[in-house]
């Protein structure tokens, strides 16, 4: 049963009272150290840092619309070789989390001693609209411009469609949605972990409460909207990069530096088939390979490899737009791998992050289904 | 050899399976079962091990159509091999379809080692299918 508690936001300063409460977190001895977003002292980003000295935690920012890197990532280097041995709180968006919950069915990382803090995510602007940004504007005055509803269109392009802006797995939800964001914002505990943090930090929790019911019902409608929003994305997709010369249009521009690969979250191989020895020709194949065509794009297999990472990675895409932040020449990545991967999604039924005991399509199985398989 | 009405002769990769489709392969031959030549196969132990980007490069590289050949669902060598196999050919279809690529030229046929004929039935089919389709617009492109 979730309870939840309030968090009181003090003369209308929602970054304040979030990074008191995380100082909190540490000077009662809750967590040793918490992973958060904290302001890069140059003013000009907002890095993750690991926290273990409480005077840190004033520096947190976390709704500064920005999100250099998938935090999933930053985990799974922490995490792979062995668990963190100290209690640790991570504050991250709902996309890095559910990054997060792939990558530990991938093990690629573990959860042990980890308290997951999930916001509701207003979402993000890329690194350099970020920069521009920051140096007028705060974090407060984004979150308050982004709750009167108005569209911006700064928001990064997965942000713009995303599907589930609110955490699906999380100890501990930062709860903004349906919020009075003067007043207070709603702390959502659904597992005892979370509760072990409201305890610690001497938050009365209570079940039902009036702030979370309230966060449920906008919750339920801020989804809603967003499915309709994506319906229409996605009829937009189909026409834009639909068929052979449209995909050929879009990945014109590529140079195959693989920096999606490197930046998707959930792309984990240690050693990608593409950077392997397979690719490593003699300059007789190269120049057999051309005479089959008369002529061959170099570097070679750039469609191949955006095709073949769809098939690796399709089935766990959460959409977090990484890929399309990384590519220097503006190719829509979020887009075509949203449409594969949501569509791969239904396929199988499957919701990437939502729950560590959902099976990974791709290495699980029934024994009756995809009939038409085999009989086309 | 019968040729197509405007003489494409497509040539189809097939992955077939060393237990079954592949073993299917050489009975259609000994028992002289008449299939057209426009399969090329590859053995593989398992349709289980064929990773997507095979069938992919197969068709970047000159192929018209691509089929995997494994054991029915329920009969694989490795228990679950081909079961896996299904889930990734559909998933390679699906994106096909998503991106409004031919995925109609992605073949699976689940044929056993005393399946001969169907074997042969099964080239013939997918040979007829794809010389329809006409050349594979993919494999034709230097570009991709």
């Amino acid at each position: 049963m979730t309870k939840s508690a309030t968090l009181t936001v003090k003369d209308g300063k929602i970054r304040s009272s979030i990074n008191a409460l995380l100082k909190d977190l540490l000077d009662k001895q809750v967590v040793e150290a918490i992973l958060v977003p904290l302001a890069h002292p140059a003013g000009n980003n907002v890095v993750q840092g690991l926290v273990t000295n409480p005077e840190y935690a004033e520096q947190a920012d976390v709704f500064a619309p920005v999100m250099p890197v998938n935090t999933g990532r930053i985990i799974q280097a922490m995490t792979r070789l062995t668990p963190a041995n100290k209690k640790t709180a991570v504050v991250m968006r709902p996309c890095e989390l559910r990054a997060l919950v792939e990558l530990v069915k991938l093990r690629q990382a573990q959860l042990d001693n980890l308290y997951l803090i999930g916001i509701d995510c207003p979402g993000a602007y890329s690194v350099s609209d970020y920069v521009k940004f920051a140096a007028e504007k705060t974090s407060d005055d984004f979150l308050k411009a982004a709750w009167n509803g108005k569209e911006d269109p700064m928001l990064r392009a997965a942000c713009q469609v995303c599907e589930y802006p609110v955490p699906l797995m999380t100890d501990l939800t930062v709860g903004l949605v349906g919020q009075d964001l003067g007043k207070g914002l709603v702390l959502l505990a659904s597992t005892e972990k979370g509760k072990e943090l409201l305890e610690g930090l001497g938050l009365t929790a209570e079940e039902d409460s009036q702030a979370a019911t309230q966060r449920q019902t906008a919750v339920d409608q801020l989804l809603d909207k967003m499915k309709g929003i994506r319906e229409k994305f996605f009829e937009r997709t189909k026409e834009e990069i639909g068929g052979i010369d449209k995909l050929a249009a879009v990945f014109g521009p590529c140079i195959k530096c693989q920096n999606c690969r490197v930046a998707c979250p959930v792309c984990y191989c240690r050693e990608c088939f593409f950077i392997s020895p397979t690719f490593e020709l003699e300059a007789e194949k190269y120049l057999g390979a051309a005479e089959k065509k008369g002529a061959m794009r170099m570097p070679t297999d750039t469609l191949l490899f955006h095709l073949t990472r769809m098939t690796h990675m399709a089935a766990s895409c959460i959409g977090c737009g990484a890929c399309e932040e990384a590519c220097p020449n503006d190719i829509p990545l979020l887009k075509i791998f949203q449409l594969t991967g949501t569509n791969v999604q239904k396929l199988f039924d499957y919701i990437p992050g939502r729950s560590l005991e959902d099976e990974l399509p791709p290495t699980a199985f029934k024994e009756e289904e995809l009939e038409w398989i085999g009989e086309k | 050899m019968a040729e197509g009405s405007n003489g494409f002769e497509p040539k189809i990769i097939g992955f077939l399976c060393n237990w079954c489709t592949a073993s299917a392969a050489d009975l259609a031959g000994t028992t002289r079962a008449q299939y057209p030549p426009n399969l090329h196969p590859i053995r593989v132990m398992c349709s289980g091990t064929v990773d997507p980007v095979y069938l992919i490069k197969s068709l970047l590289s000159g192929a018209d159509a691509v089929m995997v050949g494994g054991c029915h669902p329920g009969d694989c060598h490795y228990v679950s091999g081909n079961y896996k196999a299904r889930r990734r050919m559909a998933m390679l279809q699906n994106i096909f379809e998503s991106l409004g690529l031919d995925a109609n030229r992605i073949w699976t046929r689940w044929i056993s080692a005393s399946e001969g004929p169907e074997f042969a039935a099964a080239v013939r089919e997918i040979t007829e299918e794809t010389k329809k389709q006409g050349p594979n617009p993919l494999s034709a492109d230097w570009a991709l």
